[in-house]
């Protein structure tokens, strides 16, 4: 095939993938909805296979057999812990607008530049190789397919440079896909969607090469490896077992897991270019099962390839010349556009991200810090970022391509890209300490890089300028100056392993060592700890922005994030954060916290966490919080933790008042129940007498001829039973007037107590008598005048009298009616000899419906409602009444009235009285 | 999840790599053993990823937030 057809192919591909980027970002219709698919975002996660993969596992198939895999199997595992690892970077990384690696290491660490300068110098010194290697795999392919065999460079004429066409071309393609515009948030659909175009391109490419080694050229893949085991010498490649890699294949695997999220190109993708966090749900095991997919057929390729081919082929090109070959030029054509397609969409997005890194961590930071140059008050400053960034992606290229030219022919695709994830590796202690870590310092993050990256330096990238002639071997082969101990690939005479292998555990344990002894020695400032919280817990960062107490006006910041975003971005995202406030866009002028927050992050999403941080310093009088602003914050805490302990308070009172009100529910249901007793009890009280009277009744009227004496007897009952049924409806009667009149006596009238109490104990003479009850009345105070009403006077001392009466034992019972004068006041008890009553029943008794006694076994010898009665009488009289112990067992119930006042009685009755 | 991760460290590094060598109807052994773990591994990530996509209350919460 002649070299300008393959140029012309290669280049029309180019033009459609951009066609199609371009599509992407100017329509609405279905391809601008492509990107928020989940396959896309897997898709162009396989940017990860760059041609490293279609070529170089290839190669080192063919040579060594198995160990291309650890470096799909490392991110394979990583994905598995996506939803604790992944799923907390992108939620930070979104949270705070960060837009790269070095971003997210520098806004973790504190916004200042020189951490993130140190993450972006060590990337691109780190992935220059790794970009040289594309460059190399292009030219091979290209040289493989035009002149049937890699050829050496050196003679030929600069236009003849397959290498230096490809850079050209691939600069070009970066800066079209990745720096066209600024937008905030640095997404870039269009690009994304042609990486995932590629990323298919790739798959069939290399599928397609396979199943044509599997059936095209041998008779199945069974077939394959039996003529393959014939020949000794590969046979003792894929039959012998795993065991012989040994720690190569636990570091690479290791290398690969820890690329997977390191790699400025992965985070690009997976974060930066992330719309939506569900994504990573199908990523997460769609994008292993692609890796799979694409390496399914790379040793059978190998194998068939180290079979047909002469020994002297370069084994980085067998993709290539198998098909060649075996004259299936076609073939080889798919299978260059998928070298080439793996290579443009990994120094695309690498040199994308490398640029937003060079351009937003190092060079803006440095310019906005010279102030001579006046940028922070320049109008529009999108163009000079764009240029800034193109010209970063130059010259990203242009090394890429030096150390290619320099270097190439010394090492195998795959050995060039460990080295840089050696490289990369370098902040995965940094990153993963700081999103799990609160100790974790920027201090202890520098020291960690930095060591690493020497460490880096001096185990891996001097050996290859070294290899390549830049000066002696004897530098790897005796240690600089002859001094063994220091051989760089056998660090402190560790011998045995490989080099990267070597490097890759020296620089790992430099790292993480001094990354972990730095932290835990240096002090963290609160700015620090405020910062660790923000990552480690992933707080909502509303709360945070209290910490920095700044102001600033809204219309300054507005005209500072239109120079940087554009006009129309800035005024839509700022009317659409103003909303979610609750805040009229229009009318707002006081920015406070949140707000500045909120333009900082704005800012960061286009030229870097760092590179804001200054330029809202700028604009925002921030104060640093002095020791009355920490007062004021710990003073609102503790007013916080107040109001939340009155809380409590407040709760557990209520908790009280509940259980108050149940228990006075509780009550309500016992009185209820008790006047359910009442209304059963006062029903079989009426009852019983109307029973008994209308019994004798029938028996007189039925039996005219009863002798004489028993019909008295039985009309004597029947009086008696009517007697007790007046009694009791008077009784009811006299309750329910009582509790209508209220407070006060039905009369009030003077009435002298003395002569009450003669007139009860005369009335009740019979009864005392009848049960043999001797009573004594002693009346101390004569006469002893108080106002009130007599009738219910003597109705209290009667009802006393009857229950002293009732409940003194026959015969040798006694009772004792005594009224004396106490000062202003005037007693009268009525006392027995009887059982008494018990200490806890004495308020009980004068209740309603209360009956002293087991009322299922003794008859109720009234209704209990005497001294209820009673009491609302003394009561309306201002007097109380209640009961104690008797001195010779017994009870004695004690009522007290209030004299009347001597000028109260009309002469008339003093007269009355005194006669 | 977390024990996915596990099982996979062990099962496809030395030295459970170095159990497995020779040949199984012709095909090499190792290059089986090491394309099935792999498969069990993605399968298992997807059953769990696509049953539910993580716990129900982070995926409200996450709804909810949008």
């Amino acid at each position: 095939m002649n070299q300008p057809t393959i140029i012309a192919v290669a280049i029309a591909y180019l033009l459609l993938l951009f066609a199609v980027a371009w599509l992407v970002e100017h329509s609405s219709g279905r391809l601008s909805r492509l990107t928020g698919s989940s396959l896309v975002y897997t898709l162009s996660l396989a940017v990860y296979c760059s041609s490293w993969t279609f070529n170089g596992g290839v190669g080192k198939a063919a040579q060594t057999g198995l160990d291309f895999l650890p470096i799909y199997l490392g991110p394979t595992l990583v994905f598995a812990l996506g939803p604790i690892l992944i799923r907390k970077i992108l939620r930070i990384s979104h949270a705070n607008r960060i837009t790269s690696i070095a971003d997210l290491i520098g806004a973790r660490f504190g916004k200042r530049a020189s951490l993130a300068a140190l993450v972006t110098v060590i990337a691109v010194v780190g992935l220059v190789p790794y970009i040289a290697l594309q460059l190399k795999s292009i030219s091979t392919g290209f040289l493989v397919l035009s002149g049937g065999g890699p050829v050496d460079t050196a003679g030929r004429s600069m236009f003849a440079d397959g290498a230096l066409w490809a850079a050209v071309v691939l600069t070009v393609f970066a800066m079209l896909f990745g720096s066209r515009s600024i937008r905030p948030g640095e997404h870039h659909p269009g690009m994304v969607v042609a990486i995932a175009l590629e990323s298919i391109l790739k798959l069939v490419g290399l599928t397609a090469i396979g199943l044509f080694v599997g059936y095209g050229l041998f008779d199945g893949f069974g077939d394959l490896f039996t003529r393959a085991a014939r020949i000794p010498e590969i046979r003792s490649i894929f039959e012998s077992s795993g065991s012989h890699y040994g720690y190569s294949w636990i570091s690479m695997t290791f290398l690969a897991a820890l690329a997977i999220f390191c790699l400025p190109r992965q985070f690009q993708i997976m974060v930066v270019e992330n719309v939506d966090e569900r994504h990573l749900n199908r990523a997460q095991w769609l994008f292993p099962l692609y890796l799979l997919a694409i390496n399914l057929f790379v040793l059978p390729i190998a194998i068939a390839g180290r079979m047909m081919l002469p020994t002297d082929t370069d084994p980085d090109s067998l993709v290539l010349s198998l098909p060649l070959a075996t004259a299936h030029p076609f073939l080889a054509l798919v299978a260059f556009l998928g070298g080439l397609s793996a290579a443009a969409s990994m120094v695309v997005v690498e040199t994308t991200a490398l640029s937003l890194m060079i351009c937003n961590d190092v060079v803006m930071p440095a310019l906005l810090g010279v102030k001579r140059l006046g940028l922070a008050e320049k109008p529009d400053l999108t163009r000079l970022l764009l240029w800034i960034r193109r010209a970063a992606m130059i010259v990203i290229m242009a090394l890429g391509y030096l150390y290619m030219s320099h270097n190439s022919a010394q090492f195998a695709l795959v050995s060039i890209g460990l080295m840089s994830f050696v490289a990369v590796a370098q902040f995965a202690p940094a990153i993963i300490g700081g999103l799990y870590w609160r100790g974790a310092t920027k201090a202890g993050a520098f020291a960690g890089i930095s060591s690493g990256f020497l460490v880096w330096c001096y185990t891996l990238l001097l050996p290859s300028f070294a290899r390549s002639g830049a000066f002696g071997m004897d530098f790897i082969a005796d240690g600089p100056f002859g001094i063994a101990l220091l051989k760089p690939y056998a660090l402190f005479g560790l011998a045995g392993l490989d080099p990267v292998t070597h490097s890759a555990f020296w620089s790992m344990l430099v790292n993480a060592g001094a990354f972990v002894t730095v932290s835990l020695a240096a002090r963290q400032s609160p700015m620090e700890r405020a910062r660790a919280a923000m990552f480690v817990d992933a707080v909502d960062s509303g709360e945070a922005a209290q910490i920095w107490r700044r102001t600033a006006q809204v219309p300054d910041l507005m005209s500072l994030a239109v120079r940087f975003v554009g006009r129309e971005k800035a005024a839509a995202a700022f009317e659409s954060f103003a909303r979610t406030r609750g805040v009229d866009p229009a009318t707002a002028v006081q920015a406070d916290a949140e707000t500045v927050l909120f333009y900082e992050r704005l800012l960061a999403g286009v030229i870097g966490a760092a590179s804001a941080r200054v330029l809202v310093g700028a604009v925002v009088e921030e104060e640093p919080l002095g020791v009355d602003e920490m007062m004021r914050i710990l003073d609102e805490t503790s007013r916080v933790i107040e109001a939340n302990r009155q809380l409590e308070e407040k709760s557990r009172a209520l908790e009280a008042a509940t259980a108050e009100l149940r228990e006075a529910n509780a009550r309500l249901q016992v009185l209820d129940q008790l006047k359910d007793d009442f209304v059963a009890t006062v029903n079989h009280e009426l009852r019983t007498p109307l029973a008994s009277i209308r019994a004798f009744s029938e028996i007189l009227r039925d039996h005219p001829d009863l002798p004489h004496a028993e019909r008295l007897d039985f009309l004597r009952i029947v009086v008696t039973e009517s007697e007790r049924l007046t009694r009791l409806i008077n009784q009811l009667l006299d309750l329910s007037k009582i509790e209508a009149t209220g407070s006060m006596p039905a009369e009030s009238a003077p009435v002298d107590l003395a002569a009450v109490a003669y007139e009860s104990a005369a009335a009740m003479q019979q009864v005392f008598a009848e049960r043999r009850v001797t009573l004594r009345t002693e009346v101390e105070a004569d006469p002893a005048f108080v106002v009130g009403d007599h009738d219910r006077l003597v109705q209290v001392i009667i009802n006393l009298l009857g229950n002293a009466a009732k409940f003194s034992p026959s015969v040798r019972g006694k009772a004792a009616l005594r009224l004396r004068r106490i000062g202003e006041e005037l007693e009268l008890s009525v006392a027995d000899n009887g059982h008494g009553i018990r200490a806890e029943d004495r308020e009980v008794v004068f209740e309603r419906f209360q009956q002293l006694g087991d009322t299922m076994r003794d008859k109720p010898q009234g209704a209990g409602l005497g001294l209820a009665i009673s009491r609302r009488i003394v009561t309306q009289h201002g007097g109380r009444i209640w009961v104690e112990a008797a001195d010779g067992g017994g009870a004695i119930f004690k009522i007290r009235l209030r004299a009347a006042p001597a000028l109260q009685l009309s002469p008339a009755v003093a007269a009355a009285a005194a006669s | 999840m977390v024990g996915l991760f596990a099982a996979g460290v062990v099962l496809l590094n030395p030295p459970i790599l170095g159990l497995v060598g020779g040949t199984l109807f012709a095909w090499p052994a190792l290059y089986l053993y090491l394309f099935v773990v792999w498969a069990l591994v993605i399968a298992g990530v997807a059953l769990i990823s696509e049953r539910g996509g993580g716990p129900p209350d982070e995926r409200d919460r996450d709804n909810a937030r949008r």
